[in-house]
Parts: C-alpha cells; structure tokens; sequence
C-alpha cells in the first residue's frame, strides 16, 4: 500500500502525519514533483493559502498537484480548500479548482473570531470536535456537490466524487474519525 | 486544542517577517510570507538610534492590517499589559511580548492566558521558553540577537533549547521534582514535555536571520518557522532576498534549491560581529 501524501510547503503538516501513523498508515510530507509517485492520496492542509500557491508556482508543482488531484482522494482543509475551490474571493486569487466550490477568504474574521465548536455530520453519530481558526466560508456551486456538514447555515464539510473539503480543522483533536473517512475515500469508476 | 496553539500549527513552515509600511506588508505577502510583524522601526533601526521603543502606532498596524490577506502580528514591551490590551482590541492576529522593545516590568511578563490573542515570546534556553509557555504563550521563538544580521546567538538559542529536552526526556521521574524548581515551573509541565520530548507548542526561530542559508540552518536545527526582522527590507533587493528566504524555509533540506535560490541576491544587511556589541546592548538579556 502506498503512504498517504500531505502538501509540506507550507502549514499544519505534523499533526496530520500524527494521527495517520496512530491509524497504522504511512504517511510523508510531498513538496517535490517525484513525492507524488510514492502516495495514494493526499491532504493539503492548513496555513497560509497564498504562500503555498506562490510556491507551487515557483516550483512548477501547480499542473502536477493538480491532475493529482483530479485523479485520487484529496482532502483540503481550510487553506488547502481554498487551493482547491474552482473560484477564490476576497481576495480572489488562482487555484487548482478540481471541486465545484466558491472559497472566501477570512469569512469567519480573524484570528480574534476564531472559535472551537461541535459539528454535527450526516456521516457520523457525534458530532466532531472542530476548530474554525481564521477559516474560510465554502459554498457549492453544483449539484454534485453534497453538504456532509453545515454549521450556522453554511456548508463546513462537502464532498465532490474523491475530493473533500473542510473549511475546519479536527487533525489537532484527539478524534481521527474524519481521517478514517478520508482514508475510505474511492475514486468512483467512470 | 488551544485555538491560539492552533494558529500557530498554521504558520509553521513559514517565514513572518517585520514591515514598517504598507508597501512593505505587499512585498512580504507577495514573496509568500505566512504572517508580517508590524512595527515602526525594525530591530536594526531601534539599535542604531537607542531611545525608549515602544509598540508601535494602533493607526499604522490597522492600515498594514487592512492592506494583506495573511494574518499580522505586532509587538508589545514584555509586562506591558495594556499595550496588549490596545492589540487586542484592534484585533491583531497574534501579540510578540518582545525582548526588542524596552522592557516595562523589571519582576513579571504579561499573564497571556487572560487574553484571547495568542502570544509569542522569546527564550534562549528550555527554562526560559517553558516559563513563558506556563504563562500562556502560544508559540516560542529563540531570542537570537536581533538587528544584527548575525545568525549565531539564534543557533546558540535552537541548540540550548534541544539539548536540555533531550536531557529531561532522558532523566528519571524522580528527578522531576527537582527540574520543576530549577526551571520556576509547575511539575505537570516537566512530566508533560518529558513525556513528549517536545515543547507543548511550536518552536520558531527569530534574531539574525539575514540569508537564506540562515534560514536553511536554522530549520536544519529544528525550527519549524523562521521570523526575519531587519534581514529583508535592510538588505539591497528586498523583494528577491524575501522570495528566497520563503523558498530556503521550505527547501531547507534541499541543497540544490538552497543553491538556487541563493544566486545573485545583492548585499545582503551589513551585520554586526558580536565581539564589538558590548553586553548592555544585548537585546537577548532582556527577561527572564
């Protein structure tokens, strides 16, 4: 079985490696063109948006990372959803836009309004433990898109076919439910 | 999870640097900075020009906060409790209790944990970084020596802090008791970083940084982030030293990126060598 890849350019990668080895899987950061041989899928994790964009750039990652993307599980959390949304606002900026998904940046304000918070999930019994740190609000912009989570009305968790977004983050809880999901993830036959 | 540790869990990886205007917080944020320290003068203008420094204007860092995307960051005098108020209250992304600024308090820091702003604070050795964390900072950053472009009191600071949490990983539980009172803190935080072998927050590096073979070191070191003070904007083509500072930061481990991306930058900032700082203007002795 290959690792499980997370974006290292830039951001939260360490608790993501954490809870994938508590779950018996390999996991390895990915900042190199070759790192995307050695995986099966990949998380782009938390941080800053605009840097990794301006790194994947500088590094002709962009066009690999995302045809990546468009043929394996991914899982963007917060800035790694706003790397993945079709369309970016405020401010708007490129992205690899393999998910039906408008991302705004900073919807939830700054780090001041920040919050921790349950989430409640059609895919689980109990609700996740979620941290909103200066997260981004995300909308569908199609139908095949499905809401897997929603928080005060608007959509925190979705799924598009083998791409899954989180504008919250779980991986610095102790609750791996979510990575499990992740890791249940199938691309569906064409 | 702490949501102040949570912000900093974002920014590893990354490099803040300091800006002293709105131009400057676009160069950073375009050279793919994760957050920009807002203050008036940078360390190495402080140094030179001596005075009292202070936190800087609320109306300077709000137009700095207004004109970038990424999260910013901004300094008060360690013990200054209402310079962290007015941050706060402007709603700054995260407060640096800083060693660069004079000190207000000669006996306490700020109690961090009263505010909701995360804290990032200075440390040159486990003892000093492990009261600030029992305070309630939210990220450690060594204290180096900054403003002089010289590299090597952060390595002092980055190997200080490794070597003594790998002796209290080492030691025995009985001995707990013991490293509690040398290091003024509560035995539940020995047992819990000893435990753990790591600090209980990320651990940055700050203070001398000026190339990105600096920054490269550094990480090599174990930072998981670097903060760049005067090394950017006093060096002769800010914008490009800035990108290659970012692009070391990641590449760290990657000598034929750091090859690349050290050509062709210019004067790097001037640099003091530390044998000619006399000792009473070593920021690094500030706090405790």
């Amino acid at each position: 079985m290959k690792a499980v890849g997370i974006l290292a350019l830039q951001g939260c990668v360490e608790p993501h490696v954490r809870v994938l080895r508590s779950l018996g899987r390999d996991a390895i950061s990915v900042k190199r063109g070759e790192d995307f041989e050695e995986i099966d899928r990949l998380i782009l994790p938390g941080g800053e948006s605009s840097t990794m964009l301006r790194l994947l750039e500088r590094f002709s990652l962009f066009e690999p990372l995302r045809s990546f993307c468009l043929s394996r599980p991914t899982w963007g959390v917060c800035a790694g959803a706003i790397l993945l949304a079709a369309k970016v606002e405020h401010p708007s900026q490129v992205s690899l836009a393999t998910v039906n998904v408008l991302a705004h940046r900073n919807f939830y304000g700054s780090q001041r309004e920040s919050f921790s918070t349950e989430v409640r999930s059609s895919l689980f019994d109990k609700p996740l433990s979620a941290d909103f740190i200066r997260a981004p609000k995300l909308s569908p912009l199609a139908s095949t898109v499905e809401v897997l989570a929603e928080y005060g009305g608007d959509a925190v968790l979705l799924r598009e076919n083998h791409t899954l977004l989180s504008s919250f983050h779980v991986e610095l809880e102790s609750d791996t439910r979510l990575h499990q999901y992740f890791l249940s993830l199938e691309v569906a036959p064409r | 999870m702490d949501l102040r540790t949570g912000l900093a869990n974002m920014l590893c990886n990354g490099v803040i640097m300091d800006v002293v205007n709105v131009e400057q917080a676009k160069i950073a944020e375009g050279a793919g900075a994760v957050a920009v320290m807002a203050l008036e003068r940078v360390p190495a203008d402080i140094r030179k020009q001596g005075g009292v420094a202070r936190m800087s204007d609320p109306r300077m860092i709000e137009e700095i906060k207004a004109s970038v995307s990424i999260p910013v960051m901004a300094k008060v005098r360690i013990g200054h409790i209402a310079e962290a108020q007015i941050l706060e209250a402007i709603g700054i992304d995260f407060i640096d209790e800083s060693e660069v600024l004079t000190p207000a308090d000669a006996a306490f820091h700020i109690n961090k944990k009263t505010f909701k702003t995360p804290f990032v604070c200075g440390a040159c050795n486990l003892g000093e970084a492990l009261r600030r964390i029992n305070e309630g900072a939210a990220l450690i950053r060594t204290k180096g020596e900054a403003g002089t472009g010289n590299i090597i009191e952060a390595v002092r600071h980055m190997r200080q802090i490794t070597s003594e949490l790998t002796a209290l990983s080492q030691s025995e539980g009985s001995q707990y008791e013991s490293m509690a009172r040398e290091y003024r803190v509560p035995v539940e935080l020995i047992e819990l970083v000893a435990n753990t072998g790591k600090l209980p927050v990320p651990n940055f590096a700050a203070g001398g940084v000026a190339t990105p073979a600096d920054a490269a070191l550094i990480r090599q070191l174990g930072a998981e982030s670097v903060f760049v003070g005067s090394g950017v904007f006093k060096s002769e083509n800010p914008e490009r030293v800035a990108k290659a500072i970012v692009e070391a930061t990641t590449y760290f481990d990657r000598p034929e990126v750091l090859l690349e991306v050290s050509r062709n930058l210019g004067k790097a900032m001037e640099g003091i060598e530390m044998g000619t700082l006399p000792q009473e203007s070593r920021l690094a002795q500030r706090g405790w």
